[in-house]
């Protein structure tokens, strides 16, 4: 046989062109670990994509074009657009719609094989795709629930049954999933019994998700990316797919370390936080501090201003009001003005600040702020007493001293920025409400804090005006 | 392919995956987020594979379903975090490390 002959050979050749895109994709992902290359580096992860869905429309029998470009047009119609008008301040939940279909793909696929072949796949690849049709499910509505929490269609708060319940109701259907799947392994074929299972792990995507709190939600968000990716290498298996199961096994590994560094910064376990019921118990403490009679003290832009054209040393705190208010380039005109006066100024990063790490980075990035500008939470925490005025704009939870000195706080013992204790502290603020947690924070009512109330970027631009009529 | 070899291939892309991955600083945690959400659109191919070995309507009606989703998925992925990573690279200064060099001294760029 000639070599040529080899490769034409039963989509031989197509098989070493896999090994090239996932290539690319481990390129792009090194790539990314420097943010001068990083956009290069999604670039080329999209080539290797590019490659590995061309590779796989060329091998023999690949037939129905119809639907197939029925789908990819469907999906091109909604991804695109959807990409492209998304706001940054809405990125967080756009990633997660974008995991959930990605799960969803995986159930889908692994329902219609197993209704198709049934038990005939054999249990080489029968136990790949009930596990792939489990996991892709739980992923999928895990993700949607997400999204609504974070797009605010339902309460970020956790909506969980009382007492032990929800853990019971948990234990029960994963149970249910696990059982009927290992029935079918073992050579029990029912069309109704996958079909349950799907119905199970949906049932237990929605339970797990939404008892969790919003400020817990990027941890989620990378818990089900991990999940999304395992499921697709599960898939790959099943359907003896090298590129599947390369990429997915990257991402949920990938997936896992994020979740782990996301859990660190807020000082969770990752077991806790899917346990769920987080920022429950603020109400409660709340009710029990205002026995104390607490007043927070408002201030004017004018005050502000000045407050701040006669300090030194000047800390930002960017938090998700921030993005909300799309504050950011009002911000940098003002630290601009700031830096000119000669005033030093520096921001203040919470690794969750925002919803998701890296937020706020991008966001400052967006608005051309330098990059050594951004301090990192342990960078700057020793800086603090000697900081004149720390301004918080937007940022709540991740500056809240309970968490440091209120050991019945639910979120005590998460790091948080000791804003606390720079001489002055000034908070921009919509309302008096609780952050994203649901948890109140004492900082406002300290007396070296002064609350400016206001939708964020129209109150930084009330300051620059002051500060420019200094 | 034997079910050993696609094992070893999956623990060996698990390592790499680690390797790779834990070098990533901070500030690129949700593009990176975003970006690996991209590459598990590769669930894509098995939307492709799996229509042209199934039969039947219902069979192919989830499976278009599923390609739509896995296209959202890559699509989408890609596009959203070329977005945010164009934010990074028009940034006016090419010091990328953040500085070592204590927190917040003045910096004289305008």
């Amino acid at each position: 046989m000639t070599v040529t002959g080899f490769f034409l050979r039963d989509d031989v050749f197509l098989d070493y062109v896999y090994i090239i895109a996932f290539s690319l994709f481990i390129l792009g992902l090194m790539f990314m670990t420097s943010p001068r290359t990083a956009r290069r580096g999604n670039m080329v992860a999209a080539v290797g994509m590019a490659i590995a869905v061309a590779d796989t429309l060329l091998r023999h029998g690949i037939h129905k074009w119809g639907l197939i470009i029925l789908g990819l047009a469907i999906g091109t119609a909604v991804g695109v657009p959807a990409a492209r008008s998304v706001k940054m301040t809405a990125m967080p939940q756009m990633v997660a719609l974008f995991n959930g279909v990605g799960g969803g793909a995986v159930a889908l696929i692994s329902w219609a094989e197993y209704r198709h072949f049934g038990n005939s796949l054999g249990s080489k690849h029968l136990i790949p795709t009930l596990f792939a049709a489990i996991i892709g499910s739980i992923s999928f509505w895990g993700s949607n629930i997400a999204f609504g929490k974070l797009q605010e269609l339902i309460p970020g708060r956790p909506i969980m049954l009382p007492g032990r319940l929800q853990t019971v109701l948990n234990a029960a259907l994963l149970t249910v999933a696990v059982v009927l799947a290992v029935l079918i392994a073992s050579g029990t074929h029912s069309n109704l019994m996958f079909f349950l299972i799907l119905v199970a792990a949906a049932i237990l995507g929605n339970a797990i998700v939404l008892p969790i709190g919003g400020a817990d939600m990027p941890v989620v968000i990378s818990l089900l990316n991990a999940f999304t990716g395992l499921s697709a290498a599960a898939a790959g298996i099943a359907l003896d797919n090298i590129a599947m199961i390369v990429a997915g096994m990257l991402v949920g590994a990938s997936g896992s370390i994020l979740t782990n560094l996301m859990a660190e910064a807020m000082n969770r376990s990752i077991p806790a936080i899917v346990a769920g019921g987080f920022g429950g118990g603020g109400a409660a403490i709340a009710a029990a501090e205002d026995a104390e009679e607490r007043t927070a003290r408002s201030t004017t832009a004018d005050d502000v201003a000045i407050q701040l054209s006669y300090a030194n040393r000047v800390v930002i705190v960017p938090g998700y009001g921030m993005a909300v208010a799309q504050a950011q380039h009002a911000v940098r005109e003002l630290t601009k003005l700031l830096e000119t006066n000669g005033v030093d100024v520096a921001y203040a990063i919470h690794p969750v600040a925002g919803r998701m790490p890296g937020h706020m980075n991008v966001l400052l990035a967006e608005a051309d702020v330098p990059y050594d500008q951004l301090k990192e939470m342990d960078d700057i925490n020793p800086v603090f007493p000697q900081v004149d005025v720390a301004l918080v704009i937007g940022a709540n939870d991740v500056t809240n001293p309970a968490a440091r000195d209120v050991p019945d706080s639910p979120i005590y013992g998460m790091p948080i920025l000791d804003v606390d204790k720079a001489h002055s502290v000034i908070v921009l603020k919509r309302s008096m409400n609780t952050g994203f947690a649901g948890i109140d924070n004492p900082l406002f009512y300290k007396e070296n804090t002064s609350m400016l109330f206001g939708d964020a970027k129209e109150s930084i631009q009330h300051v620059t005006e002051e500060v420019k009529q200094l | 392919m034997s079910l050993v070899t696609e094992i070893a291939i999956l623990v060996l892309a698990a390592f790499v995956g680690f390797a790779v991955i834990s070098k990533i600083p901070n500030t690129l945690h949700t593009p990176l987020m975003s970006g690996t959400n991209a590459i598990h659109g590769i669930v894509l191919l098995g939307g492709l594979i799996a229509i042209s070995e199934v039969s039947g309507a219902f069979n192919d009606f989830i499976l278009v379903i599923a390609i739509a989703f896995g296209t959202i998925n890559v699509v989408g992925g890609f596009l959203v975090t070329d977005r945010m990573l164009e934010m990074f690279k028009k940034r006016p200064t090419p010091q990328a490390e953040a500085s070592e060099d204590g927190a917040g001294k003045p910096e004289d760029e305008s």
